[in-house]
């Protein structure tokens, strides 16, 4: 079903990537590999001399392996160019070599810092393909929302704390990772880990919550509220702070909407869009909660709305304690759920010996059961979804493909620090060096997610 | 709010008299790809005596009228904005899952774009990006780009989908509607070897700028080395047994 009528506009007889410093559209290329620095460095005709400085991507301040070049005038930043791919890990090709369910332990290390949101847009993404998203259980779900709303408030912590040290407020960093650590041990009380959990999966979660767990959270909240102080008491009227913030990285609502920002930067022009509210999921419409919002569109807006966020997110998850009922914490289809459970032993974590002992004394077809869905996995009816979250850096969206089989035919993350990203240059250029840095921080890339 | 994102204040009512032509989109499910036996094992023989079965693997076709919520309202709000363009643009319009998605055919992808970001009616201000699928055994067709806009005006989503050959692996470029798509679309050039026409930079993002080859493409091999512990040899992740 070839179509004939459309004729590329590029002409066939060129290849475009015959010359490496020429773009498709014959604009000169930038690599910057080596021995091209002639010309970098030469200025084009009628031009005065510029400086560019490559930050990155072994740089403190650019949150991660960021590559940034900037063209400078001085101090004026004449033009920002973003360089990614440094911590590019092919996961989403990996993906597609292993089942559905191994594919939680690879989509959590794309963002990193708040993996449990890209577990749970996976899962959903899953669940929407086998069409189960209605037998999730209850506990599942106030699980799930329990887990990603605790994982923004450690995303929102390492946002403000990063972006404190590289504004030169060190203390703001100690702060943001000292209270950051409280919700870092309930992670690994819950799911055994700090990181990288693999908790969440497609049918609901890996294991249920341990005894006692919510008085450890209710400890964690108590601690977190009253911390929440120190780091008003120490940026939001700070003098400094104002000084480095205000009016810095300015990007108003229809920059937000041509570039396709999401999360606390579109929010800091003043429109309250967080798909939490506009098109909930595991059941966010029935928790009580607030759209923090700025009308700054600037660096200070959106530190304010991570630190409204974090109270939010606290209510969220004091409403979650509220809602948490005894009950299954996987889908009951014994085709999809996980046939063992875990438990920890003497040894750590591990299958529980109830289960090892109905497999191996008591029954043969469990035995086969558990054998063929751990080894060969279930099957995904073919076809395409786009499930998407609302991720502490915005909209975090999962394009899963499936041809009918075991593993996925292609999935794709849209990651919301990808794209904000492309931003840096509307922010930055035409501003100062040294507001380069505060933008960056604001946009809070994390490259595992960018590169992914 | 700013005067892009907000409808006019008078809305631009469709002419209800202007005669629409009929809505002429069937298509039947896209197969892309035949596999042998029942049980769908790769990578060792298939024993079970039922290695001679043709399955197909198929996409769906057009989905029939009524399409159901807001999809429908969409369907024809975009009819009567390209007017007699439609029959001509639109391959197929799928409801899958819940979801609507629009099969365009690439010549067309640009001004469908448009006129997904502009009608007041339809008003898509937000594009998420794109992807590309790669699909081997749809003969002609074998590059999918799929793109997902969001409307923040009306808060529907759709989805966008367009085809090109591997031997003609030209689509326009969405960016000069969705700036956003500016790195989307040089990802998708890089893993897939689609070439974005009219991309202002279309250079590699993610891999080395002198990388050979699109590698999520099906035809790339993933790579890897077996690993050896404790005198056992597990094979790399695409040479172990596996199930479709």
């Amino acid at each position: 079903m070839s179509d004939t009528t459309y004729t590329s506009t590029a002409d066939e007889s060129e290849d475009i990537q015959s010359d490496p410093y020429r773009t498709s559209e014959g604009d000169t290329v930038y690599n910057v590999q080596g021995n091209d620095w002639d010309t970098v460095l030469a200025p084009p005709e009628g031009e005065k001399d510029r400086l560019i400085v490559n930050m990155g991507p072994q740089h403190p301040s650019t949150h991660g392996v960021l590559r940034l070049i900037v063209e400078l005038d001085g101090e004026a930043v004449e033009s920002v160019r973003a360089a990614i791919g440094y911590l590019h890990t092919g996961i989403e090709k990996n993906m597609e070599y292993r089942t559905w369910t191994q594919g939680s332990t690879f989509v959590t290390r794309m963002d990193y810092v708040a993996g449990l949101h890209n577990e749970l847009v996976y899962a959903l993404g899953v669940e929407k393909l086998l069409g189960i998203e209605d037998q999730i259980t209850d506990r599942a779900n106030v699980i799930r929302v329990m887990m990603s709303e605790l994982s923004r408030i450690s995303s929102h912590m390492v946002a403000i704390a990063t972006g404190g040290m590289e504004l030169g407020a060190l203390t703001g960093m100690t702060i943001g990772f000292r209270d950051r650590e409280f919700v870092l041990d309930l992670f690994e009380s819950i799911t055994g880990v700090r990181m990288n959990h693999a908790y969440i999966r497609p049918g609901g979660i890996s294991h249920d919550l341990p005894k006692g767990i919510e008085k450890d959270i209710v400890a964690a909240i108590k601690i977190l509220r009253e911390r929440a102080s120190d780091v008003h008491n120490l940026l939001v009227d700070n003098a400094i702070w104002l000084g480095r913030t205000q009016g810095v990285g300015y990007l108003d609502l229809a920059g937000c909407m041509a570039l396709g920002i999401t999360g606390p930067i579109l929010r800091s022009t003043g429109l309250p869009w967080d798909l939490r509210k506009a098109d909930p999921y595991c059941g966010f419409e029935n928790y009580e909660f607030d759209i923090p919002t700025a009308t700054t569109c600037d660096v200070y807006g959106r530190f304010l709305i991570r630190l409204a966020e974090i109270e939010q997110s606290i209510n969220i998850v004091e409403q979650c304690l509220d809602k948490l009922e005894p009950g299954p914490v996987f889908i009951e289809d014994k085709k999809i759920a996980w046939p063992a459970r875990l438990t920890i032993g003497p040894d750590g974590q591990g299958n529980s010996p109830e289960h090892i002992k109905e497999i191996m004394g008591t029954s043969m077809e469990a035995l086969i059961h558990h054998f063929k869905l751990v080894t060969e996995g279930f099957q995904v009816p073919q076809g395409q979804v786009y499930a998407a979250v609302e991720s502490a850096k915005g909209e975090l969206g999962m394009h899963l493909v499936s041809d009918g089989g075991t593993r996925p035919y292609r999935a794709h993350m849209r990651d919301p620090s990808f794209t904000n990203l492309q931003s840096i240059a509307a922010m930055t250029e035409g501003g100062l060096l040294s507001d380069v840095v505060a933008a960056i921080s604001s946009i809070d890339p994390v490259m595992g997610g960018v590169d992914r | 709010m700013s005067d892009e994102t907000t409808p006019e204040s008078e809305p631009v009512v469709p002419e209800a008299a202007v005669e629409l032509p009929v809505m002429d989109i069937s298509a039947p499910p896209e197969v892309v790809e035949h596999r042998l036996g029942q049980f769908g094992v790769h990578g060792s023989p298939d024993v079970s005596g039922y290695g001679g079965l043709v399955t197909t693997v198929v996409l769906p076709g057009a989905s029939e009228r009524p399409y159901g919520g807001y999809f429908d309202e969409v369907a024809d709000d975009l009819q009567a904005a390209l007017g007699a363009d439609f029959n001509d643009a639109i391959e197929k319009i799928v409801v899958d899952r819940g979801q609507l998605t629009i099969h365009v055919k690439r010549e067309h992808l640009v001004s469908v774009c448009q006129a997904l970001r502009d009608d007041p009616m339809l008003r898509f201000e937000m594009s998420l990006g794109c992807s590309g699928v790669h699909w081997p055994g749809d003969a002609g067709r074998e590059l999918h780009v799929v793109y997902h806009l969001r409307s923040l005006t009306h808060n529907r989503f759709v989805t966008l989908e367009t085809t090109c050959p591997d031997s003609d692996p030209h689509v326009p470029s969405a960016t000069s509607v969705y700036p956003t798509n500016d790195w989307h679309e040089r990802e998708a050039f890089d893993f897939f070897g689609v070439i974005f026409d009219g991309h202002p930079y279309l250079t590699r993002i993610q891999m080395p700028d002198d990388w050979p080859g699109h590698p999520q493409r099906k035809d790339y091999p993933l790579g890897g080395i077996p690993v050896e512990y404790k005198g056992a040899v597990t094979p790399p992740p695409d040479e172990r047994r596996w199930y479709s």
